[in-house]
């Protein structure tokens, strides 16, 4: 050891401030928080490092070997402590082998390289090894347009084969559960299902038999992959081997038009991202929020759109004549003659059942309708239900917060659902407005709802309800619609609309807006961006809100809903 | 069991194999105690278990599974006021190619193992052990478990060994047939009941993360099986066999072309390749010559028997001096097989003359990776298939001009990028015999393919093709 080498450094250390690292990502110094992933760090501070079995949500098994980078520790004088450069940062003592980047967190004074020859040599074997066995039919696989294998390929891939060799042949089409079915020729081994099963959805059922390049991934003997979360798998399998039974071959997803939007199908609210084209709906995938679903939904709830394209939906306003035969009408009329019957009666006349699954802002319309009409019974249909401690809420319905807000529902949700049903049945109801829930359902028999001198529905779906209704107002489903809903956590958010709706089937707000101004006038709103300002305006805890400050991803009212 | 009735060789130091094949010798715990078995436990009991882990490192004993690893540095990762329990392995997935010394102590002579294992335990304070022993060997285990039962009978094993206090359970595990069991992770794995994939390292060393997430210490059966030799003799005793940092005795298992394979002991670094193969093992087979040699069992790379190496020495002042050496030169030891480009390894010593076809050879070295990659990491996993089916065209007669260049850049694209070193084991024969025997590689590798070939077999052999793949 020269002399020079043991001197203490001239140099003084740069110290990273509290709970932050200094590394070094491709030669640059950079601070970062510590327990950061270093593939993150890296693919945040210099370039993006390509991945398969890699991902935030789940355990490093470091199986694909795609995200091997150079890594160095700080060079280590005879004083055990670093070796500081000029720049005031530890000289860097580079590991020969290229190592994972996916298992590890950042290390104080630790050089990360996304860039060299050995690491663009790698990369490219992997993605050859990932190759050979693989099927190289993108024409006629579902993953295409959307597989980590498509992308990486065109960089790290080469436009021709070395391989002469023949592939190894695996089952296809292989059943795994009812919601799935896997390709064993297209999987690339990364186990991140078999992690996904175990680690979130608390369903030990995936796993590998056999061995090396005849690898297969199954379900364990005489078992079904049919857990509520089993389609997440399909999202996070970076190829083709896992398809939705629902979705496959359906659809290109180069032709998706993408819509964020959130699922209403409980409490949770997990926000999706909906898939169109020319006004259908083809899927459902949940949306990264890690304040409500991390990146997952279940199953139940993704696919439960398929009632938004239903050949029955509700298309027309219509009137019920004398006869009992059902006139269609334009809306307006319809929502005229809506408020003429309604007028009619007295408060205590009139009923009213609302819906949790309504938005804010169509609950808002609804309790000023209640007040102009001086209605003093109504609520909305509860739906309780069993969580399940992953996602699925014990709240069924995805606006409770909403009703309870607005003041629609009351202060014990839906209790007086059964008192307006008997009420309807003893006939001291006469009037029955029904916003998006089946009143028979609720208990009300259908000869009593036959005698009720009016009955207006709102609502997507024919039920019993819709026909004994003297008016039948169409509105939208969720995915046809914008609007807020709150939920059972507490947090406002936003659906857009990713279709139209169906025929003359309108917005539910407009409806609702229109029959507010034929029972008690006017107040001038074209815009459901207006509607919310003045919903804001009125009710403190949304002050200051407005639709486009709800963003993609929500805002927590926890508090001010003292929840 | 038929041991075969064989006399050591003069020149060997018989230490652990002192009662293979001896005469009147049987693997039951009276003809152990007899010969004075279990003494050294007694003294090791006596001792503070940091004094044994002192005198571990004061042997220089490397591990003797494979990758040579001092056995004293691996003791003192553990902590000796560790709160987490300590577990203790031994690993007998003894399954390299050419390695056949493993099976001989558990076979004949089991006590000394579960000696060695007693007073390993007792030095890092593991209560509880496993013998994980290759499903190959039933009777194997059938052994240990006698064994094991008549130590647990004597006081040597269970509550309170010979009234010291410390309490031992030592468990036979039985392996499935898996070589990637070998691998200490993935060993850990299988023992813990899942498929046995290799962890990652980091952060999952098993000296701090290993079974059950516990500190663990996995050594091979010969490795432990010493541990009994240094209690009694003293590090410093037993660090003068051998030479330094190659201390001890190695058991070489020749088997191959040569007159008489078979096993043999000796002081580490003793004698050389030429006095090995000639002396010991009677020289090749009447009317050949010896081609090639893989020291250390099959994934160790090859030597050319007609090859010179250039080796650096240490001169007595401390100098080093460049020079060159013959094969038969070759000291068998840890540090000069790893100078000349290869390892001391397992101790498998494999032996081919002249009437082998090297492509043959690598075929078959390839066709076991290829067979007993666990398929977890990709390289791994696509390439040793690859590499198979690639030789087994070479050596087929289907070979085609491209192939020694792809297979070794596939060879390549796996060593040091896998998550274990069964990446190396398999990339290393196939790095080595391309580089050692290019001629022979390019004569099998015959045929131009036609530009548009979909695969070589269509082309070359179209009714050979679906065999070929199976």
């Amino acid at each position: 050891m020269s002399p020079a080498a043991a001197a203490p450094s001239a140099v003084e250390a740069v110290v990273a401030p509290l709970g932050m690292v200094n590394i070094q990502v491709d030669g640059k110094w950079v601070q970062v928080p510590k327990g950061t992933r270093v593939i993150e760090a890296v693919s945040k501070n210099g370039t993006y490092v390509p991945r398969y079995c890699y991902h935030p949500k789940l355990s490093s098994p470091g199986n694909c070997r795609m995200c091997l980078i150079e890594m160095g520790p700080p060079k280590m004088g005879p004083d055990r402590k670093p070796v500081i450069g000029p720049d005031g940062y530890p000289e860097i003592s580079w590991i020969p082998r290229p190592q994972i980047c996916c298992s590890s967190d950042v290390a104080e004074g630790t050089g990360y390289r996304s860039q060299s020859a050995l690491i663009d040599d790698c990369r490219k074997g992997v993605m050859e090894f990932l190759l050979i066995n693989h099927p190289l039919d993108c024409t006629i696989c579902d993953q295409a347009g959307e597989c980590r294998l498509q992308e990486f390929s065109v960089e790290f891939g080469t436009g021709e084969s070395r391989f002469l060799e023949e592939k190894v042949k695996k089952p296809k089409k292989v059943d795994l559960g009812p919601r799935i079915v896997l390709d064993d020729e297209r999987c690339i081994m990364c186990s991140r299902c078999i992690r996904f099963s175990k680690e979130i959805a608390h369903d030990d059922v995936l796993g590998f038999t056999e061995r090396g390049s005849h690898t297969v991934l199954t379900a364990y003997p005489g078992r079904q992959f049919d857990n509520n979360y089993s389609l997440n798998t399909v999202d996070i399998c970076p190829v083709g081997a896992l398809t939705s039974k629902d979705f496959r071959f359906k659809m290109r997803v180069w032709f998706l038009k993408e819509t964020k939007s959130f699922c209403t199908s409980c409490g949770t609210g997990c926000n999706t991202t909906i898939g169109t084209r020319e006004n259908v709906m083809y899927r459902q995938t949940p949306r990264e929020n890690n304040d409500v679903n991390e990146v997952w939904m279940c199953d139940h709830g993704r696919l439960n759109f398929h009632f938004v394209q239903h050949e029955s939906r509700l298309t027309q306003p219509l009137i019920r004549q004398q006869s009992g035969i059902y006139e269609p009408s334009r809306l307006a009329e319809a929502v005229a003659e809506a408020a003429g019957q309604l007028r009619h009666f007295k408060g205590e006349e009139i009923a009213m059942i609302a819906s949790a699954r309504a938005t804010n802002e169509e609950l808002y319309l609804a309790a000023k309708l209640a007040r102009q009409l001086k209605i003093q019974l109504f609520d909305i249909v509860p739906r309780a239900q069993k969580a399940d401690g992953i996602l699925v809420s014990e709240d069924g319905n995805p606006n409770t917060n909403g009703a309870r807000l607005l003041k629609v529902a009351s202060d014990s949700p839906g209790r007086y659902v059964p008192v307006i049903a008997n009420k309807v049945n003893d006939g001291s109801i006469k009037a029955l407005i029904c916003l998006g829930e089946d009143a028979a359902a609720c208990g009300a028999t259908p000869a009593a709802l036959e005698k009720l001198a009016s009955l207006v529905v709102l609502g997507i779906l024919p039920s019993p309800t819709t026909a004994a209704a003297t008016v039948i107002l169409p509105g939208a489903a969720f995915s046809e619609k914008r609007g807020s809903m709150i939920n059972a956590k507490g947090r406002l958010q936003r659906l857009n609309q990713a279709i139209t709706p169906p025929g003359n089937a309108t917005d539910d707000w407009e409806i609702l807006r229109d029959l507010v101004a034929a029972v008690g006038g006017g107040n001038g709103i074209y815009t459901i961006e207006d509607l919310f300002r003045q919903m804001a305006g009125e009710v403190p805890a949304l002050a200051g809100l407005s639709l486009s400050k709800l963003t993609d991803l929500g805002v927590d009212l926890k508090d001010k809903l003292s929840l | 069991m038929v041991s075969i009735v064989k006399q050591p060789h003069p020149r060997e130091r018989r230490l652990i194999f002192k009662n293979i094949d001896r005469p009147g010798w049987a693997n039951d715990i009276q003809t152990y105690l007899a010969d004075g078995g279990y003494a050294d436990l007694k003294k090791a009991l006596g001792m503070k278990p940091q004094e044994i882990v002192g005198e571990m490192k004061t042997s220089q004993l490397r591990g003797r599974g494979g990758a040579g690893f001092s056995c004293g540095m691996k003791w003192g990762f553990i902590r000796p006021d560790e709160k987490k329990p300590v577990y203790l392995i031994c690993n007998a997935d003894e399954s390299e190619p050419g390695t056949f010394k493993d099976r001989y102590i558990i076979h004949q002579d089991p006590h000394q193992l579960i000696e060695g294992m007693v007073i390993s335990c007792f030095a890092v304070n593991a209560r509880l052990a496993y013998i994980y022993i290759r499903g190959e060997f039933p009777e194997g285990a059938r052994i240990l478990e006698r064994a094991l039962a008549e130590a647990k009978e004597q006081g040597f094993l269970g509550k309170n060994i010979l009234g010291s206090g410390f309490d031992l359970e030592i468990y036979v595990h039985r392996g499935a047939g898996a070589y990637i069991c070998g691998e200490e992770t993935g060993l850990i794995e299988s023992l813990e009941g899942k498929r046995p994939y290799p962890r990652i390292k980091p952060p999952y060393f098993p000296a701090v993360l290993g079974l059950y997430m516990s500190p663990t210490i996995v050594n091979n059966v010969e490795t432990l099986c010493n541990a009994k030799h240094i209690v009694r003799m003293g590090g410093a005793e037993f660090a003068k066999i051998g030479k330094p940092n190659n201390t001890g005795t190695r058991i070489l298992c020749v088997s191959g072309d040569v007159q008489r394979p078979g096993y043999y002991e000796f002081e580490v670094g003793s004698l050389t390749m030429g006095e090995l193969l000639n002396d010991i093992c009677g020289g090749p087979k009447p009317g050949r010559k010896f081609k090639a040699v893989i020291p250390g069992g099959s994934s160790a790379k090859v030597l050319r028997a007609d090859e010179k190496f250039k080796i650096k020495t240490k001169q007595p002042d401390g100098s080093m001096v460049d020079k060159e050496i013959a094969f038969s030169d070759i000291v068998m030891d840890f540090d000069s097989l790893a100078a000349v480009g290869s390892m001391a390894g397992s101790g498998g010593v494999i032996v081919m003359d002249d009437s082998r076809d090297v492509v043959w050879a690598l075929n078959n070295i390839n066709e076991f990776y290829a067979h007993e990659s666990c398929g977890q990491c990709t390289p791994c996993r696509e390439g040793s298939l690859w590499m198979k089916k690639i030789t087994d065209r070479l050596a087929g007669g289907l070979g085609v001009e491209q192939d020694p260049k792809t297979l070794k850049s596939v060879a390549d694209n796996i060593a040091g990028r896998t998550i274990c070193a069964f990446g190396e084991a398999c990339a290393w024969p196939v790095q080595s015999f391309l580089d050692k025997f290019p001629a022979e590689f390019a004569a099998a590798a015959k045929h131009h393919l036609p530009e548009n070939a979909r695969t070589a077999a269509d082309v070359l052999a179209p009714d050979r093709a679906g065999a070929l793949h199976s």
